[in-house]
């Protein structure tokens, strides 16, 4: 039959189109939904996904307490499929379609930057886990991860301390660590440090022969490194190629975790130091009972790191503000949040009322040969977060572009 | 015996599909479709307006253009500057450069502030570079798989460029936060409602515009550069400087449908102009089916639809999907929807006549 050939694509096609229809589940009385933006696909897959579960796991276990308000928390998850123009379509489509009450979401700063004029328009919340840059501080976005003041520059006096007096400076070209790199130079200024060389590679890059080259004929004490994703594999590889080892040339991440470390190879890493909030080995009861839920839930071979405690943590976060609001309504919560102290695997955290941001404490860990990371220096005590650096002289003029 | 309709009454049918269409999307969906979908449809009417040129290009033409992010991206990035720059005011700098360390305005920006200039040169650009490349490349002839690697490479190229050069692009981030376009607050929907009818009036017009092109002496003349261009240029025409202005206008309707897509998606970045969203495209045309317009136009509309609704529906394996979508399609019908409509009319002419 000459028909069916098209008639059967045209039947397939028309079904496949048909599973994508606008038929959404209503919310009921008795539920809450929230929003889970983070890539599922694409080269942030990797990272993003661990968060997501991350926060599915909090969800959870609020629901297994009672839910927020009486009423279960339903998640609706979409893939930002590591596009930042996906996340700001997704992010509308959470907030119009689904009228989710609020959303955990995000990664990179890129999509943190295309999502925010979304939030900012519909009026929505946005709970953003990451680690990032600082010099930002919207009203509708709360930051559960380290501005700079709680990881780069508690980096930077943990190498002072070391003695480390020449740094070099590598990094993936993006946002991120252009702005801290600028920031580690003006704090080098300011503290009798050199700054030997400053180099970036695209994202994905994973040729770094010449770049190791330059590190180490420069030969400085230290390296601060901000490459993001599958380059840090290529980088310590060639790096250990190179000769240089950790106690010669230790190179301080801030964009390695648990979960990368794997990818890495741990032979390449190890003995490396890092910078972060939290570790999986974190000593504090609720890090206990956080480690052991993931790893009950995803596998036991599954590790913890600090995107995604702090993405465990913003549900947490969220579900207080509203329970202390008394409503999921976007202002109120916003009104209710400043001054939630919660105790969290990384120990407390408070949510500042000025900036939206945690207070957080300071770590720096070495990466040891069984993959974990050991802590050797903690800040002691929450740091008040500052993200455009108001209380560090040095750092003036840097949110003003100069 | 076949029974041939008056010739008015034909006239009338050869324009009432396209009619048909004018009407369900200039009157039909704003009315139906709540803001966030019409937004959606917006989106998938500026790649379609990109889809008709590749489908000008590659279909008609037999130029595999695989670059047409590039195009697409210069068109995206001149409005991106122009809506920046009335953001920051007179004397302001746009936010990206306040945190990327620059301090003053760079003299290649300072133009875009008009808004004659910025839409003019969404256009020009697009078009001043194809016929750099087009009389560069058609000259030497080259063609085939060869064309289609260089136009990819100028994607990445350009991807590179964009992302090295923070200060002046917005890097990695690209550039978004818009506020008002020509004095409309983008975030109203009554704007959004506006820049749809817009995208669609566009789109509608340059579908006519291309099938009049397609059908005049120069579309023949285009068709039969792609089946045999040693004999065109034996009968003493120039294939270089046919396929040229084909590339050019192609070119110019990507920065075109860029300049659009700026205001209605609100962000443009590097990520949207490489080399996998500029292959998306030309997949879109492929399924839609490369021979007709139409097919092309439909098959940009289809393919984000389709690209939506899995990744709404199926969070975790949509690009599975997606992927199945065209290979399902390829295999069953290498001619693309398109090809599936005509051979289904085709059979009922057919099966009405006998």
């Amino acid at each position: 039959m000459r028909i069916s050939r098209p008639i059967v694509s045209a039947i397939v096609l028309l079904a496949l189109t048909a599973c994508g229809s606008d038929a959404e589940p209503a919310a009921s009385s008795n539920e809450i939904k929230v929003g889970l933006l983070h890539s599922l696909s694409g080269t942030m897959a990797i990272s993003e996904v661990t968060v997501r579960d991350a926060e599915l796991l909090a969800i959870d276990e609020i629901n297994k307490a009672g839910g927020v308000l009486g009423k279960k928390l339903v998640p609706v998850v979409e893939d930002g499929a590591s596009d930042w123009p996906t996340f700001a379509e997704k992010a509308t489509k959470l907030i119009r379609q689904d009228k989710v009450a609020t959303v955990f979401g995000g990664w990179t700063s890129a999509s943190r930057k295309a999502m925010l004029p979304v939030f900012e328009r519909y009026k929505a919340l946005l709970w953003y886990p990451v680690q990032y840059e600082g010099l930002e501080s919207s009203p509708y976005i709360f930051y559960t991860g380290a501005t700079t003041n709680q990881q780069i520059i508690p980096g930077l006096d943990y190498l002072k301390e070391q003695g480390k007096k020449k740094v070099f400076l590598v990094g993936s070209d993006y946002v991120f660590p252009r702005t801290a790199n600028k920031i580690i130079k003006a704090y080098a200024a300011a503290n009798g440090m050199e700054v030997l060389g400053e180099e970036y590679t695209p994202l994905g890059h994973t040729e770094y022969s010449t770049l190791v080259n330059k590190v180490t004929q420069a030969a400085p004490d230290a390296v601060f490194n901000t490459l993001n994703g599958d380059s840090n594999v290529a980088f310590f590889k060639q790096l250990k190629s190179a000769g240089a080892s950790a106690e010669s040339m230790p190179v301080l991440s801030v964009s390695v975790a648990e979960e990368e470390v794997t990818g890495i190879g741990v032979d390449n890493i190890a003995g490396h130091p890092v910078a972060w909030n939290y570790y999986q080995t974190t000593e504090t009861p609720a890090n206990e009972a956080f480690v052991k839920a993931y790893k009950a839930k995803y596998g036991a071979n599954k590790v913890t790191s600090d995107p995604m405690e702090a993405g465990y943590n913003a549900v947490y976060l969220w579900a207080e503000a509203a329970k202390k609001a008394g409503t999921t309504e976007v202002e109120a919560v916003r009104k209710a949040a400043p001054g939630i102290a919660l105790d969290r695997p990384e120990g407390r955290v408070t949510i500042d009322g000025e900036n939206q941001h945690m207070y957080k404490t300071a770590r720096i860990g070495i990466i040891q040969p069984d993959g974990l990371i050991k802590q050797v220096w903690d800040s002691g005590e929450p740091i008040k977060p500052d993200p455009y650096l108001k209380a560090y002289p040095w750092a003036a003029g840097l949110a003003a572009g100069q | 015996m076949i029974r041939r309709p008056p010739p008015f009454a034909a006239a009338i049918g050869r324009h009432l599909p396209f009619a048909a269409v004018a009407a369900v999307a200039l009157v039909a969906a704003p009315l139906l479709l709540e803001p966030f979908r019409l937004g959606l449809l917006a989106k998938y009417l500026c790649y379609a307006i990109v889809a008709l040129g590749i489908g000008l290009a590659w279909g008609q033409g037999g130029m595999l253009a695989l670059g047409q992010g590039v195009f697409f991206g210069l068109g995206g990035y001149s409005m991106a500057m122009y809506l920046k720059l009335t953001e920051a005011g007179p004397g302001g700098l746009p936010d990206f450069m306040v945190w990327s360390g620059v301090a003053e305005l760079p003299a290649l920006w300072t133009p875009f502030a008009s808004p004659v200039f910025a839409v003019g040169m969404a256009v020009a650009g697009p078009v001043a570079l194809a016929v750099v490349l087009g009389t560069l490349v058609f000259r030497q002839r080259v063609r085939g798989a060869y064309f289609a690697i260089l136009t990819q490479a100028l994607a990445a190229a350009m991807v590179i460029l964009l992302v090295g050069q923070q200060g002046l692009s917005g890097g990695t981030n690209g550039m978004t936060n818009f506020f008002e376009l020509f004095g409309q607050d983008l975030a109203e929907d009554s704007t959004q409602r506006g820049l749809y009818l817009v995208v669609a009036g566009v789109l509608g017009v340059l579908y006519l515009a291309t099938r009049q092109l397609v059908r005049s002496r120069y579309g023949r003349l285009l068709v039969a550069v792609r089946d045999g261009e040693d004999r065109v240029r034996f009968l003493g025409y120039d294939p270089a400087l046919v396929k040229t202005v084909t590339f050019a206008v192609s070119a110019g309707m990507a920065g075109l449908a860029g300049a659009l897509f700026v205001p209605v998606v609100g962000i443009i970045s590097p990520a949207l102009l490489g080399v996998v969203p500029s292959l998306e495209l030309v997949v879109a045309v492929a399924v839609g089916g490369r021979h007709v317009l139409a097919g092309a136009v439909l098959g940009a509309v289809v393919m984000g639809y389709a690209k939506t609704a899995f990744s709404e529906q199926f969070a975790d394996g949509w690009l599975y999907l997606q992927g199945a979508l065209f290979i399902l399609v390829m295999t069953l019908a290498p001619k693309g929807i398109a090809g599936i409509a005509q051979s289904v009319v085709g059979r009922l002419r057919r099966a009405r006549t006998t």
